[in-house]
């Protein structure tokens, strides 16, 4: 059967997304192609800055310190978000809702505010502090090092590892668990035998971006850690705006990128975590 | 006698059934929450607001130190806060960010979800993850990639390179968002309005707008949010003309040591949370 | 491929009203290995209810879509009285349609659906609220003008569908399979309305229907479709009584099917032994009949005797064994093995006969002049 109609006009639907692939485009795709460019071209074209990533004695450094870190991050995170998740899926309605704000109300709101409250509660002189002393720890420095913003950081990420595992955990069957419980399995062997591996999709997805947001972090390093102890985020300003090292900022933000990117993706593979997290995020509450 | 059996998960999606979300019925007698988990999921429930309840006895201090619980209780930092150029001018500068950042975002991002929606291929797949990339790239990489580009094309500093950067990065939310509520879209419902005589056009405004209007508010409202909250491009951007009260209240902390930043916290986080529940209202009262 | 085509008279309102619908060698191809409409054409009467039959995938839908302009042609012509629409956006046929899932706009009230056409073309508001409440009394839904889709039931929702179809007096209204999602009882109950309202409206009506009983329920006249073609256009009962070929003959009804292999010419067919008489009047006018044909009995017009007994005169027969019995209530099948090859049939025997028994050795007989002979 021959088409005796001439080819159809283009789909105009994809007239529609030109104006968001153009400002995406623009805004933030060409930059980094800059970025990369200029890391292999400045000053000789090769990847010299790379290598001096590995060579200069910091970066390896810091990125060690940096994974250390999101390490302790993920682990904490984890262990407070995966009850709490749990905790989630087990109340009812309304209760729901509220843990479910209590989540996404600091996740939305200010940074700059949580960061500054961190500050006030871990500072000398701060309660924290004071509880410390009270068990004669009081030597131990919160702000202003890596355990201050481990603290502050795991807070601030935890939604982070509540949302995803959220979405997983309200996905199983609880009363799969009742019947193996019906089947004579102590409550411990059923979760380890029956919730937890179906939980696992959502954990590693969890873990993944946690991890991974950890490593590109600025903020809470900058304000409650301490200079000579920076993490990888502020190497890369401090490359930029001190050094004025475009070249080597930029293989080094092509690093970080590069290994956020394959982690993220693995996540994504994995959980659906981008879409789970801006969903869930966006939506308020699942439970309706 | 009685031979107890653990069953074995043979694949974990042999096991995985849609669990009910929302409507639970939990049975108190059968299926009750340990007090242990109840006392965990409190526990984190108060990790996570605690520094954002934090600040607001805070900001009723005084102006001299960060010393918490306050030495004197008076209004001195709101009053500076409202009255001070540096606050006030960062706070106007950051308003108007916001709301260009947002018209501009769920404009582009609402016409981007509108025609993916109607796309399918890999093309469209990837396309859609494109846009979405920029929610787990580490905001330090980008910040440094759009500000030595930016510095090349005379946008640092100008109002106008805040809001192409924020309504870059808010166009994922107004993508997620608009999407969702495309999902529950009928498309035999633009092909009941073209019989009944209505143009695209009108069909647009007419059936479709009123039905994702809800999706494209949302959206607007976290793009919204997510640009007055945003600190590391801003500060990659700001000069002594222009910043945003994020910048400010990071002065604040690090240059300055100026408490007023606890008022300026208060303020932020009083009312984004209340215009984070706007969405949510809306929803309950749409349920008749 | 010839369509067969027969012209049914007008429908039996007083006045023709409605739109004349032409399709001219319609074809409508996606690139696939076969069109899903090839080359159909066909003349739908003004007033005249007219429904597109067939199975899954036959093309009656696309063709309705066509019709409507929700998809383009390949080739072809659709003309509206005579005017070709062939260009023409779906907006701008003034077509009213009806879809399964009913397509109501849940943001709106049942009185806003309603009028949503009548906004659309201007009208003004009192004429509206007018006619609004005129096709709501119409389709027996008064006093629900508040109402949103969400709170009536799928039977109610449909009826505002047809409200919001016909308010704006459209050239005709075209129907896709508008009752597939309702139960039985309901659907029963709206064929009726169906019906009663395209008598007082008068309009054209097409529908889409693979529920062969409605089909012929609804109808005045039936488009058979098969494979994106026309197999036969008639009124239900020359599709019922007169298939033309094998296609109709089984989808309309049951039937007995007689395969010759061979083609049917003269007065005569043989088939497991038996000589048949083939009455010129029973065969189809197919041209197909010549090459390959079938015979085919409706298995009311099947009478059963045991065998040895005594098979009425001048009757075709054909030997059989009895492989079940059902009980339809108002009669009995009697599930049968025809000849050697033992062919599948059936033959209704009256409700008290239970002299019929599972596994008797029948003689099938049925009047030549009620067998067909078609293309097979």
């Amino acid at each position: 059967m021959t088409i005796t109609t001439p080819r159809r006009r283009p789909n105009p639907n994809w007239l529609l997304l030109v104006p968001a692939l153009g400002l995406l485009g623009t805004i933030l795709l060409v930059p980094l192609v800059q970025s990369f460019l200029r890391s292999i071209s400045s000053p000789a074209w090769g990847i010299g800055n790379y290598v001096a990533l590995f060579t200069d004695g910091v970066t390896l450094t810091v990125l060690g310190r940096t994974a250390t870190t999101a390490l302790m991050v993920t682990l904490i995170a984890f262990l407070l978000g995966y009850p709490y998740a749990y905790f989630m899926t087990r109340v009812g309605d309304r209760s729901r809702a509220i843990l479910l704000v209590v989540v996404l109300i600091p996740f939305w709101t200010s940074v700059m505010a949580r960061n500054f409250a961190w500050i006030t509660i871990l500072q000398r002189g701060g309660p924290v502090h004071s509880v410390l002393e009270f068990f004669g720890l009081g030597h131990i420095q919160l702000v202003g090092s890596q355990i201050g913003v481990t603290i502050a950081m795991s807070q601030v990420l935890l939604p982070f590892m509540v949302l995803p595992l959220f979405s997983a955990l309200s996905g199983i069957d609880r009363k799969l668990l009742l019947a193996a419980r019906g089947l004579g399995s102590s409550p411990l062997r059923a979760f380890w035998k029956i919730y937890w591996p179906l939980s696992r999709g959502g954990v590693a997805a969890g873990i993944i971006l946690v991890f991974t947001l950890s490593l590109g972090f600025y903020v809470t390093p900058a304000l409650l850690g301490s200079p000579q102890q920076s993490l990888i985020a502020q190497l890369l300003a401090q490359r930029t705006t001190q050094l004025l090292d475009f070249a080597g900022a930029g293989a080094l933000g092509m690093l970080v990128l590069v290994v956020t990117l394959v982690l993220v993706a693995w996540a994504n593979r994995i959980g659906g975590s981008i879409s789970a997290i801006g969903v869930v995020a966006t939506s308020g509450s699942k439970g309706r | 006698m009685s031979t107890v059996m653990t069953p074995e998960p043979s694949t974990e999606t042999a096991f995985v059934t849609a669990g009910p979300r929302g409507r639970r019925r939990r049975d108190k007698s059968v299926d009750p929450i340990p007090w242990w988990l109840t006392v965990i999921g409190v526990a984190v429930a108060v990790y996570f607001i605690l520094p954002t309840v934090f600040v607001i006895p805070m900001s009723f201090g005084s102006t001299s130190s960060f010393q918490f619980p306050p030495r004197e209780w008076s209004l001195d930092l709101y009053v500076n806060f409202f009255t001070n150029p540096k606050w006030i001018g960062s706070l106007g500068n950051s308003l108007l960010v916001a709301v260009m950042a947002s018209a501009l975002a769920t404009t582009v991002g609402t016409a981007a979800a509108l025609g993916l929606h109607n796309l399918t291929g890999r093309l469209s797949r990837f396309l859609r993850t494109l846009l979405m990339v920029s929610i787990v790239t580490p905001a330090i990489v980008l910040a440094v990639a759009v500000y030595i580009s930016f510095l090349q094309w005379h946008l640092v500093g100008s109002i106008w390179g805040y809001v192409l950067a924020h309504a870059a990065i808010g166009v994922p939310f107004v993508l997620v968002s608009v999407t969702s509520a495309l999902g529950g879209f009928d498309p035999q419902l633009l092909r009941a309005s073209a019989s009944l005589g209505a143009s695209p056009l009108r069909t647009f405004l007419r059936v479709t707008l009123p039905l994702i209007g809800r999706g494209v508010l949302t959206g607007a409202i976290f793009a919204f949010v997510t640009s007055l909250d945003e600190v590391v491009i801003a500060l990659f951007l700001r000069a002594p003309a222009f910043q945003t009260l994020p910048v400010q209240m990071y002065n604040a902390v690090t240059v300055e040591v100026d408490p007023t930043i606890a008022a300026a916290s208060s303020i932020v986080v009083v009312s984004v949370t209340l215009i984070l529940l706007i969405p949510l209202l809306v929803r309950r009262t749409k349920r008749r | 491929m010839t369509t067969i085509e027969t012209q049914a008279s007008p429908a039996e309102t007083t006045t023709p009203r409605g739109t004349q619908i032409d399709l001219r060698d319609v074809t409508k191809d996606y690139g696939l290995a076969t069109p899903a409409v090839d080359r159909v054409s066909l003349t739908i009467q003004p007033g005249e209810f007219m429904t597109l039959l067939g199975p899954s995938g036959s093309g009656k839908t696309t063709t309705l879509n066509l019709i409507a302009g929700f998809e383009t042609l390949t080739s072809g012509t659709i003309s509206l009285n005579g005017v070709d629409v062939g260009r023409l956006p779906a907006h701008k046929r003034d077509l009213g349609m009806l879809f399964q899932n009913y397509a109501l706009f849940p943001h709106l009230t049942v009185a806003q659906n309603v009028a949503y056409p009548l906004r659309e073309r201007r009208i003004p508001k009192d004429e509206i609220a007018k006619r609004v409440a005129e096709v709501l009394e119409l389709v027996q839904l008064p006093g629900r003008d508040d109402h949103y889709p969400r709170q009536l039931s799928g039977g109610q929702q449909q009826r505002v569908a047809l409200a919001r179809a016909i308010v704006f007096d459209p050239k005709a209204l075209l129907l896709d399979e508008p009752l597939g999602a309702l139960d039985r009882n309901l659907r029963a109950a709206l064929q009726s309305e169906i019906r009663r309202i395209h008598r007082e409206v008068g309009s054209t009506f097409v529908f889409v229907t693979h529920d062969q009983e409605e089909a012929m329920n609804l109808s005045d006249r039936i488009a058979l479709f098969n494979s994106g073609r026309i197999e036969q256009v008639g009124t239900p009962e020359e599709l019922y009584r007169s298939p033309e070929t094998l296609f109709t003959a089984r989808f309309l009804g049951d039937s007995n099917v007689f395969e010759l292999g061979g083609g049917a010419t003269g007065d005569s067919v043989g088939w497991d032994g038996e000589t048949w008489k083939t009455p010129r009047s029973t065969v189809a006018s197919h041209p197909g009949v010549a090459s390959s044909a079938a015979v085919v009995v409706r298995p009311e017009d099947v009478g059963i005797v045991a065998a040895g007994g005594k098979v009425p005169a001048g009757r075709n027969s054909a030997r059989a064994v009895v492989t079940d019995v059902e009980y339809m209530g108002s009669y009995r099948t009697a599930m049968l093995a025809l000849g050697a090859a033992e062919v599948r049939g059936r033959a209704r025997i009256d409700a008290f006969d239970d002299s019929v028994a599972i596994g008797d050795q029948v003689i099938a007989h049925w009047q030549p002049e009620r067998q067909r002979v078609v293309a097979a």
